[in-house]
């Protein structure tokens, strides 16, 4: 029997733990542009850490597509 | 290319043949959500698989290296009327669960065809039973159940994240979230099964004596390959993609974000860390997991079940009938033309059967009949047995009453009492 644990284990851990991030950080992203100030514009705060959550899931984007290549 | 044969001619021709059905019947994989929650439109969804699929087609050749050079080693000697009798058990297992509308894997379904034409031709003890369980079974559990959990717990966190946010404001993120994570399953889908078509060309080249046997593939066979997978992609698996769709769970959009994410991630992981997983369970896992994720959300166990039961099914019975084919095409040119005309005569058969209840890219996010959550729409589930052949009833063995107790109205009081005398 040649069943390879690590690499399963590997697999599990990595698909989970990146799933829920990018998930997560792509939902920061959303809400932080969406997000309103009381004046009815857009905090600067919440729509800088928008487009950094964006950047993080672009080079997430990237680094699938150099997977695929690779 | 004098020894270009006729034989050769026809396992080229049946093998982008696979490649196609191998397309249209994984469009789901990629597009199901996407389609279902709006994010795209159907037509405009699966164009868009298509051209990633057919330029992931020309990212690399490294798995059809890996199967046309690994293989000829073992089994020298390895005859393409062998390789045409799997790919035919391939074929029309893909067709058949395409007309049920299961999605089940492709890359199972060509394992099981050329272990069975193996089997046949060769002996049982050419196949390798631990291969079998440690390449085949143990990842065919693991796929959904990672996918699955990763999708749940990621739908969970963006629903909880979002929950003060407005609803209009966000589904624009989530459905450009939605199509990204759908466009690195096109990309990758293509890079890896229009290889594994790609690898049984060259094995088939290979075998006999057009190329040498250590060649790359050349140029035109992952062109075709890539041409084949990408057509049939466009034509999308209508059938399998509202299933997928809607026939499993409801899709909203957060929840197809995750689902997405979560199926592209866990497809790259096992193929970068070497433990491939079927993209279609991976899928399906995915689907399933986000249906729990979202509060009120539910699975409908019934198609679940007809699903797994597809899966277990794909590789004995793709084994099966490419068993039988490769007895008749050892025979010599006559098995040969007979597998061939019956190979045709079943896919017309089976596409006929199609035409009795056509779905395609105009009514592909209606409900599936049986699946409808209206207590008023109980007689559609038995009619669903109406689009279906004998044969699919025999593959997926769900009787109305499993139905009816799975749907979605479990607090139906009279649900637990008709769930009992007709349960499996």
């Amino acid at each position: 029997m040649d069943i390879d644990w690590a690499a399963l284990g590997q697999v599990f851990g990595v698909s989970l733990v990146a799933t829920v991030a990018l998930v997560g950080v792509f939902t920061l992203g959303i809400v932080g542009g969406s997000a309103r100030t009381a004046d009815g514009g857009t905090g600067t705060l919440a729509r800088v850490g928008s487009y950094a959550a964006y950047a993080v899931c672009a080079g997430a984007v990237a680094l699938g597509i150099y997977t695929i290549a690779a | 290319m004098e020894h270009f044969t006729l034989l050769i001619g026809i396992v080229i021709v049946t093998a982008l043949v696979f490649d196609f059905t191998n397309g249209f019947h994984d469009t789901a994989n990629a597009m199901a959500t996407t389609i279902s929650t709006g994010a795209m439109k159907p037509k405009a969804a699966v164009t868009m698989s298509a051209i990633l699929n057919l330029v992931g087609a020309f990212l690399s050749i490294e798995v059809a290296t890996t199967i046309s050079k690994g293989i000829i080693d073992e089994t020298a000697g390895i005859r393409p009327e062998v390789i045409f009798a799997g790919l035919v058990g391939a074929i029309l297992w893909n067709l058949l669960t395409w007309l049920g509308g299961i999605p089940s894997s492709s890359s199972m379904a060509l394992i099981g065809g050329l272990i069975g034409a193996t089997v046949a031709s060769v002996g049982i003890g050419a196949v390798d039973g631990d291969a079998v369980l440690s390449k085949i079974l143990i990842p065919a559990f693991v796929a959904p159940v990672v996918a699955g959990l990763a999708a749940f717990l990621a739908t969970k966190l963006t629903y909880r994240a979002a929950r003060n946010a407005d609803p209009e404001k966000t589904s624009r993120g989530y459905r450009t979230g939605q199509i990204t994570s759908a466009a690195l399953v096109s990309l990758a889908h293509g890079t890896n099964d229009a290889q594994k078509t790609m690898g049984v060309m060259t094995l088939a080249l290979i075998s006999g004596g057009v190329i040498a046997g250590d060649a790359d593939p050349p140029l035109w066979v992952i062109a075709s390959a890539g041409i084949a997978i990408a057509l049939g992609t466009y034509l999308g698996g209508w059938r399998i993609i509202r299933t997928m769709g809607r026939g499993l769970t409801d899709i909203h959009p957060p929840q197809g974000f995750a689902a997405q994410t979560s199926s592209a991630v866990t497809i790259l992981a096992s193929s970068h860390l070497g433990f491939s997983l079927s993209t279609t369970q991976v899928c399906s896992g995915s689907v399933m997991g986000s249906g729990y994720g979202r509060k009120g959300g539910v699975v409908r166990w019934n198609t679940a079940y007809r699903m797994f039961a597809a899966w277990g099914l794909t590789i004995p019975a793709a084994g099966l009938v490419a068993a039988l084919a490769a007895l008749l095409a050892v025979q010599g040119d006559w098995g040969v033309t007979v597998v061939a005309v019956l190979f045709v005569a079943a896919s017309a058969a089976i596409w006929a059967a199609s035409r009795r209840t056509v779905v395609d890219h105009t009514n592909v996010n209606d409900d599936e009949p049986g699946t409808s959550a209206e207590p008023g729409d109980r007689g559609a589930g038995d009619g669903d047995s109406g689009v279906m052949t004998a044969a699919v009833q025999a593959v997926s063995p769900p009787p109305a009453g499993a139905q009816r107790g799975d749907s979605p109205s479990d607090d139906d009081p009279n649900a637990a009492e008709r769930r009992t005398p007709s349960a499996v």
